[in-house]
């Protein structure tokens, strides 16, 4: 697993040295994003806190397997991929609305690469914990045996991980 | 130094640790650039010097749960090229004299470095298992009750995965003599004792002095 996690990470990495050299390389490195664009910080902020209370709500469910509490581990898991719905929601609402597409110059190219390759992300995370909560249903996993919750948990905060630095690269910074 | 993705508390934890660390960045930034790249480069010599300072932290010791009856004794072994050696064996047999004897024996599956990187195992594992099989058939016939398994490359890994489902009363680690065996010189033994609350046991098998005997 922490292979895996360790190629993700190179893979996001690869993405990050293009969008910084872009942005050290842009003509009027003072104005970023690069007139005319501007990105919707507010509500890239309002996603990012849906994805780490999607997070808490990952851990409760972890937790809960755990101590051998099953509706918890059900109720964690649903409210993960809801919360993890309305993140991606959000970010489609966005991208319809950012007034920029992936061939307006550099800058839309490496935003809408690393945003969507995050997006990505997410969309696989939700399947394995998708998986997870049809398994938890049917009445798999005891608190010795919850490898797939495992699994699935480390996976999506490693995702929020990954969401965190490219909030703060592209948004903030 | 514990992978910080080794279950999902520790990825939950380097969650909280880069929200906190971004936020510092975000912040400083917003002040002004240079204070945001200042706080950047603080947060990686942390992050480095935290690195170094952990890697050579020894882990806490494990509490081994012991399973079955009282009056059943789980001896679990660990053993790879010498698996198969006369003193290991006569150690196993010894051991499970009077008592009803429950015999883990794990081989680790051996492997280079580089066939262990792209994952290239087969090879050991086979070899590992043809080992094991000729172990477990002389323990057989002198008749204790023994299973097997191939496990993973690292004999500290090994036990410990092996003693995740086999609660053993006693650890015997095999190994070469000392100036021919590489888990020796690597202090696996020591390891063993210092990670786990079991009593081990440590046999040295000659097998050149074997093969000049025979």
């Amino acid at each position: 697993m922490f292979l895996f996690i360790a190629s993700e990470a190179m893979l996001f990495g690869s993405f990050f040295t293009a969008y910084f050299f872009v942005r050290v390389v842009n003509p009027t490195a003072d104005a970023w994003p690069p007139d005319p664009f501007e990105l919707p910080v507010f509500v890239a902020g309002v996603n990012t806190v849906i994805l780490v209370t999607s997070s808490f709500t990952m851990h409760w469910a972890a937790q809960s397997i755990r101590r051998g509490n099953r509706a918890g581990l059900k109720a964690g898991l649903v409210l993960t991929i809801l919360l993890g719905l309305a993140f991606l929601l959000t970010q489609a609402i966005e991208y319809a609305h950012v007034g920029l597409n992936t061939g307006d110059r550099a800058f839309g190219s490496v935003f809408f690469g690393l945003t969507g390759l995050h997006g990505g992300h997410v969309f696989i995370g939700l399947s394995l914990l998708v998986f997870s909560a049809i398994r938890s249903f049917r009445g798999h996993f005891s608190p010795e045996h919850y490898h797939g919750v495992e699994i699935s948990g480390i996976y999506w905060h490693f995702v929020d991980i990954m969401w965190i630095v490219v909030y703060t690269s592209i948004y903030l910074l | 130094m514990q992978n910080p993705f080794r279950d999902e508390a520790a990825a939950f934890r380097a969650l909280l640790v880069t929200i906190g660390a971004f936020a510092l960045i975000a912040i400083g930034s917003w002040i002004n650039a240079w204070i945001g790249l200042a706080v950047f480069i603080a947060e990686t010599g942390a992050a480095i010097a935290f690195y170094l300072h952990a890697r050579g932290e020894r882990l806490p010791q494990t509490h081994v749960e012991r399973h079955g009856a009282a009056d059943e004794r789980h001896i679990l072994v660990i053993a790879n090229e010498t698996v198969g050696g006369e003193e290991l064996l006569r150690l196993v047999r010894d051991r499970s004299e009077g008592v009803r004897e429950e015999v883990l024996v794990v081989c680790p599956a051996l492997n280079s470095p580089l066939k262990t990187w792209t994952s290239d195992e087969d090879g050991a594992r086979a070899a590992a298992q043809a080992r094991l099989d000729v172990s477990l058939g002389r323990l057989t016939a002198a008749g204790i009750h023994v299973r097997g398994e191939v496990g993973d490359g690292d004999p500290v890994q090994a036990v410990d995965d092996a003693l995740r489902t086999f609660g053993a009363d006693e650890i015997v680690i095999s190994t070469h003599p000392a100036g021919r065996s590489n888990w020796l010189e690597r202090g696996v033994v020591q390891a063993v004792r210092e990670r786990f609350d079991v009593p081990v046991t440590h046999v040295i098998v000659d097998l050149e002095k074997a093969e000049r005997g025979s």
